[in-house]
This record gives C-alpha cells, sequence and structure tokens, in this order.
C-alpha cells in the first residue's frame, strides 16, 4: 500500500511521468512502434509432466504456426516485423511459474504470454502480468476465478473454463435423465472448482448429487478402486460417476472403471475435463460412449481439418483444443497490435476488449470487455464406438452445439477490472 | 458389512503392490546397506516393458510377465557389478545418490522416446471378467494379483527360511562381518540377491499396468510411500516390509471410504504412521537395532 502511495507521488511529477506509464519498461506503450522493435511470446506450460502433452511444447509449435498466417496475412504492411517464442517449462508449479513469469517480462522481453496449465499456476500469473502491466493470455486452465475475483486489466481468459465444463456436461447429462450423480474429483483448487460447478449445474437441471468424495491429490498409488466399489452401494443407486480427474488420473479411473464393470452394473460415466490425448492414450474403446465438453474438436469441419493438417506436419499429432487455442490467442494478439499500431498494453488491451471474433478456434467468439472472458461455441462430445472410428484420432463425434451465449457464466460481479 | 468385507479386499490388493515393492527394497538394503532409490523406476519400466512387448514384439501379458522380472533382474546385475559394486566401500549415501541419478536417466529416458501421456494396456483376456467371492464380486484380475503376490511373498519366505540359500542370506543380512568371519562367501550372494529384489520391483509393475496408468512418472510417487512403508516394517526386515505393505493398503482402503473428507488423511496416513513408529520404535516394527560396528 504504502509502496504504491509513494509511486503515485512520484508519478504524478512530470519529470518521472514517461517511465511510469501503463507500458513496458522500455516506456514503448506511449506513441506507437514496438518494445524492443519485436513482438515476444512467452509459452509458459508444462513440458515435462502431467500436461505436457495435451499443451507442452506443441503449444509453441501452434504459436509458430499463428506467426507463419500473419506474416502471409499481412505481408509488407505488417507491423509486427520481427518475432520470438520463448517456451519455459513452469512445473506446474505456482512458485515456479511465478518466478518464471515475471523473468519473462522483465529479462527475456516478453510482450505477452500465453498458455499456462494448472489452476494454482495460472492465478499466481494472472498477479505477475497485473503488477507488470504486461498481457496474459490464460488457455489451458480451468479455474473460473481468472475472470472472478483473480481478474485484471491484462488477463484474458481464452479457451475454457469449470463452468463451461460443468454446464456442457452436467447440464446435458441430467436433462438426458440421467439425474442421480457420484461425483469423485481430486482434492486440489481445480477438482473442488469442477466439483461445485458441476453440483450447481446437475442441481439446476433438476437432479441430485447422491454422494461426493474428494480422492487425494496427487494420488500416489493411482489408485480409486476405493470409490468404484462405493458406486453401486449407495441408494439411491447414482445414474452416472461424475470424474474429475484429469491427465494419468483420469486415465487410471477410466482403467478402473472398466475393471469394476460400473457400465453393466447401470452407472454410466461422464468425464469432468477431457483432452484428445488422453482419449488417444486410454484407448476409444476404453471410453466409448463416455459424454464429456469440449472446447474445440479437429475433425469438427474442413477448416478445423485443415489447420490440423498443418499442426500434425510439424508435431506428428492432431492438435487438442488447448493448441487450437494457443494458435487463436497467438494470432488475435497480433491482429490487436496491427490495428493499434503499437505493441503497448493499454493500446492492444483497448483493440481487444469486446471485440467479435472467429477464426479457426474461435466460433462466435467475443472478448468480453467486463471480465475479460472469450466467449465462443463450446461441443457436447461424446466418444465413438472402437467400430465408427475410422482415422487415428478422430476418436469423437460432436452431439451438440451449445451456443457462445449459453457456453459461458455471465460476469461474474466479482470481477473488478480496473 | 459386505462393503466392509469389500473394501478389506482392496485394500490387500492395494497392499500387495506395496508388498511386493518393499520386499525388494528390503532384500536389497538387508545385504547391500544400499537404499535403492532406483525402484520406483524400475517398477515403471516393468509396466513399460509390458507395454512395449505388446506393442513393438507383439508378446502379451503372459509373456510379459515371465519375461520382463528376468530382463530386468538381469539389468539389477549388470548395474550391481557395473556400478554399485565400486561404491559398496564407500559412505551408503554415495549408492543411493547413484540410484537417484539412474531414476532420472531412467524416467527420462523413457519420457522421450514415449512421452508423459500414459500408454493403453489391457488386462489379459483370460482375467478381464468377475470372480464371485461369496459375499461379493470382484474383478477377476485383482483378486489375481493378490494370489501372485501372496505366493511370491511366501516363496520368498521359504527360501529364506527352509533353504540353505536362504540362511546365508539371512546371515549375511543380520551380522555381514560375523557371518564372513565364519567364513560364509557373503559377496557370492550379493549381486544375485540385488538382481532378485531388482526382478521383484519388475514384476509389480507388470502387474500394475493393466489397471494403473503407464506413464514415465508411475513409480516416483510411489517409491515414497513404499519406503515409509519399509521403514514402518524396519529397515531391511523382510517379514516387516512385507506385513506393513499390507498393513498399510488396508488402513488406506479403509480410511478413504469413510468419506468426502478422508482423503487427505488416508494420503498422509503413512507418514503419520512411519512418524508414530520411528518415536516408538526406531528400528521399525520388526526391525532389530544395528549392532554397534
Amino acid at each position: 500500500m504504502r509502496t504504491k502511495a509513494l509511486s503515485a507521488v512520484l508519478c504524478s511529477t512530470a519529470l518521472l511521468a514517461s517511465a511510469c506509464g501503463g507500458g513496458g519498461p522500455q516506456g514503448a506503450s506511449g506513441a506507437g512502434g514496438l518494445s524492443d522493435g519485436k513482438v515476444v511470446f512467452g509459452v509458459l506450460n508444462d513440458q515435462s509432466g502431467a500436461y505436457s502433452q495435451l499443451s507442452g511444447k506443441n503449444s509453441v509449435s501452434a504459436v509458430e504456426l499463428a506467426i507463419e498466417d500473419y506474416k502471409t496475412k499481412y505481408g509488407d504492411k505488417a507491423v509486427v516485423k520481427e518475432f520470438g517464442v520463448e517456451s519455459v517449462d513452469h512445473q506446474n508449479k505456482p512458485d515456479v511459474a511465478n518466478a518464471k513469469a515475471a523473468e519473462l517480462y522483465d529479462r527475456k522481453a516478453v510482450d505477452v504470454i500465453l498458455d499456462v496449465p494448472t489452476s494454482s499456476a495460472a492465478l499466481k500469473v494472472a498477479d505477475v502480468a497485473k503488477e507488470k502491466k504486461k498481457l496474459y493470455f490464460n488457455i489451458s486452465a480451468a479455474t473460473t476465478d481468472l475472470t472472478g475475483k483473480a481478474c485484471n486489466k491484462y488477463t484474458f481468459h481464452y479457451a475454457y473454463d469449470t463452468y463451461m465444463l460443468a454446464n456442457g456436461t452436467g447440464r446435458n447429462t441430467t436433462e438426458q435423465g440421467k439425474k442421480n450423480w457420484y461425483i469423485v474429483y481430486p482434492d486440489y483448487a481445480f477438482g473442488q472448482d469442477m466439483e461445485k460447478s458441476f453440483s450447481a449445474a446437475v442441481t439446476d437441471a433438476g437432479g441430485t448429487i447422491v454422494s461426493r468424495d474428494a480422492a487425494p491429490f496427487p494420488n500416489t498409488s493411482g489408485d480409486f478402486s476405493t470409490y468404484l466399489l462405493k458406486a453401486p452401494t449407495l441408494t439411491p443407486k447414482p445414474d452416472v460417476l461424475g470424474t474429475m480427474q484429469a491427465g494419468a488420473e483420469l486415465v487410471a479411473l477410466v482403467k478402473q472403471y472398466n475393471e469394476f464393470k460400473l457400465r453393466d452394473k447401470g452407472v454410466g460415466l461422464a468425464v469432468g475435463l477431457m483432452f484428445l490425448t488422453d482419449i488417444h492414450s486410454l484407448t476409444p474403446a476404453a471410453l466409448a460412449g463416455t459424454t464429456y465438453t469440449d472446447a474445440w474438436y479437429w475433425n469438427y469441419d474442413l477448416v478445423n481439418r485443415e489447420f490440423a493438417d498443418r499442426f500434425k506436419k510439424v508435431t506428428g499429432a492432431r492438435p487438442t483444443f488447448a493448441h487450437a487455442a494457443n494458435y487463436s490467442a497467438a494470432l488475435q494478439y497480433l491482429e490487436a497490435v496491427q490495428s493499434a499500431g503499437t505493441d503497448g498494453s493499454d493500446a492492444v488491451v483497448a483493440q481487444l476488449e469486446g471485440k467479435t471474433v472467429s477464426d479457426v478456434f474461435l466460433r462466435n467468439g467475443k472478448i468480453r470487455a467486463e471480465d475479460h472472458r472469450v466467449v465462443h461455441d463450446a461441443y457436447l462430445a461424446q466418444v465413438k464406438q472402437p467400430s465408427e472410428v475410422t482415422e487415428d484420432w478422430d476418436y469423437v463425434k460432436i452431439l451438440l452445439t451449445i451456443p457462445a451465449e449459453k457456453a459461458f457464466r455471465a460476469p461474474s460481479p466479482d470481477c473488478k477490472l480496473s | 458389512m459386505v462393503n466392509f468385507l469389500q473394501h478389506t479386499f482392496n485394500g490387500l490388493v492395494g497392499g500387495a503392490f506395496l508388498a511386493l515393492l518393499a520386499l525388494g527394497l528390503a532384500v536389497i538394503f538387508g545385504m547391500l546397506r544400499v537404499v535403492n532409490f532406483a525402484h520406483g523406476a524400475i517398477y515403471m519400466l516393468g509396466a513399460f516393458g509390458a507395454y512395449v512387448l505388446l506393442t513393438e514384439v507383439g508378446l502379451d501379458f503372459w509373456w510379459a510377465l515371465l519375461l520382463m522380472p528376468l530382463l530386468l533382474a538381469l539389468f539389477g546385475i549388470a548395474v550391481e557389478r557395473l556400478l554399485v559394486a565400486r561404491l559398496a566401500r564407500l559412505d551408503p549415501l554415495y549408492n543411493f545418490l547413484l540410484t537417484f541419478g539412474l531414476t532420472l536417466i531412467l524416467q527420462d529416458a523413457v519420457k522421450s522416446r514415449y512421452g508423459v501421456q500414459s500408454s493403453p494396456y489391457d488386462a489379459p483376456a483370460l482375467l478381464s471378467g468377475t470372480v464371485d467371492l461369496g459375499a461379493f464380486d470382484f474383478p477377476a484380475y485383482r483378486v489375481f494379483v493378490l494370489v501372485v503376490a501372496l505366493a511370491v511373498c511366501g516363496a520368498v519366505w521359504w527360501l529364506l527360511t527352509r533353504t540353505r540359500i536362504g540362511m546365508v542370506v539371512r546371515a549375511a543380512t543380520e551380522r555381514p562381518e560375523l557371518s564372513t568371519a565364519l567364513g560364509i562367501d557373503v559377496g557370492r550372494w550379493v549381486t544375485p540377491v540385488f538382481g532378485f529384489g531388482i526382478g521383484l520391483a519388475g514384476l509389480a509393475g507388470v502387474l500394475a499396468a493393466p489397471i494403473r496408468a503407464v506413464n514415465p512418472l508411475m513409480g516416483a510417487d510411489l517409491i515414497i510411500v513404499v519406503f515409509a512403508v519399509v521403514v514402518i516394517g524396519g529397515l531391511g526386515s523382510i517379514f516387516g516390509s512385507v506385513a506393513a505393505g499390507f498393513a498399510i493398503g488396508l488402513v488406506q482402503a479403509w480410511v478413504q471410504a469413510l468419506g468426502e473428507h478422508w482423503a487427505l488423511l488416508s494420503q498422509v496416513l503413512v507418514f503419520l504412521v512411519m512418524a508414530g513408529v520411528l518415536l516408538w520404535r526406531p528400528a521399525g516394527l520388526f526391525g532389530r537395532e544395528e549392532a554397534p560396528a
């Protein structure tokens, strides 16, 4: 508090005004031009752990594709001529994310940080972005706090959040007649947030939460059998087991769900958060019939497929929605810089706020000015039966499109941007 | 009551993995005084090996169950001869660091080849159903895991208590200097015992492949719990490590079944028990104070 007051006093003196502006340390935010003469992206994510396949190094490739497309589109008229991409492993640790984000902004001249899976780490980076007055597009973290009490002027939440997942899967499954739910969630910020969102969506749609269990996180033994044994013995018997586990824990839980034959015992499976890479590793056979909410699917239409083909050429894999969203965020950032004629943070934010956008990832997209939630169409997806899978990586059919205005929550009163 | 029996049985299955891993650690520590940090990585290699045998060689689960423990035991023997033996005369800390380094190398080698995403692996068709245990049904594969683990632990117990080899190993474990002084060639048994312990970890890994997520980090989290189990049982105590393995598996299953907010406790429980046991009996439940050198 005291330092804030002090800096305000200093800033009010005309001499120092230029050093206290909204932009970068070089004061590039003012009249125009680029700080350091180029735009540098900082891809901060998990590059060795549980989330390194769904985002990881391939997110960097996605950003590079966006740079390529920007160059092709604007050619000689491009405001940005030079580009840099810094990529850092935050190991899913909030403290590491915090330190690395500050380092990216301060010492690597990064203009915008992208990706950042793991909610706890994502929230730390939002604080850094706010303090340094630099842009931050969160892609891979799910917490609604990014557009709630932790929202700020420089942070945008791009791809999805727990509300989108819960509303899509929880509401639609309940409305289809599976009213009794048993929820198992990992006992940390993401899981707790997911459990709350799902419970609210299910109850709101007329369903009941029969029971809920917090599983240890990280689950050192990789065993979920206790909950799977318990599920069919509950009264009333749950119609559906809702799992909020992610990554390797989801893989273990689904394996054991099949092992305990819960589908045969009348307990269906709904997955809170699932990525294409999870289905690939579990095989569609293990998940056949499971419903979940997807923010984007690579084989949804020809536009997506074309992007997926380019992505595969570079990475050897099909893109998850997180990869597509990284591409889209990098592209929209460059578009905003192009329109603003500068990479000064405040000018770019002004370009982005309230903008309606459509690209490969964003369908009916809009960057909400109120809370910086990027809203777009979402999809209720179902894993295909093995007999329906005709192409590698094409594991899902889209049951319905959830329109952008219904897919995300209304701006939260907790969010005060300025 | 039926629920309680189910959770009890399930706890024994969870304990079976802990027991197999702890048993391997215990025999290695007993014979070599090496705390083998690489045990978790070997468990991972067992599971991954099963996956690789299936996808790249076309050998199914039963072959993996036979081959992987043998291959890994050979790997263990090579590691002991080439690396561990060279540091045997130094402070035990050096071998601990060696095995820690080995863990990082093995994990990252697998990671760079297969990525961190879990690899698919199914239970063999023969065991994919359920078994009627009277009061309740249980997945056949889990019953199989428990039977194998009990059989292996029983066989090791028989080997150690009823055979001449076992007698030598026990003598060497409990009083290495005295055994040497009595003319027993302790050194001869060091390498095979190390290989055997490693083979057990490999076996646990193959058994885990069909029901747990097969990825390079699967052993990294588990090994910490297994160390706690070994400490509870008593470092180097073979019976203690097996008993503690099953006991921790049971208690974890019971606590987890209690309800929503017991998860955290079930996770820290093993360490609470460890701290308690260390305060009460520093050598572990079945361990013996080291004779002063």
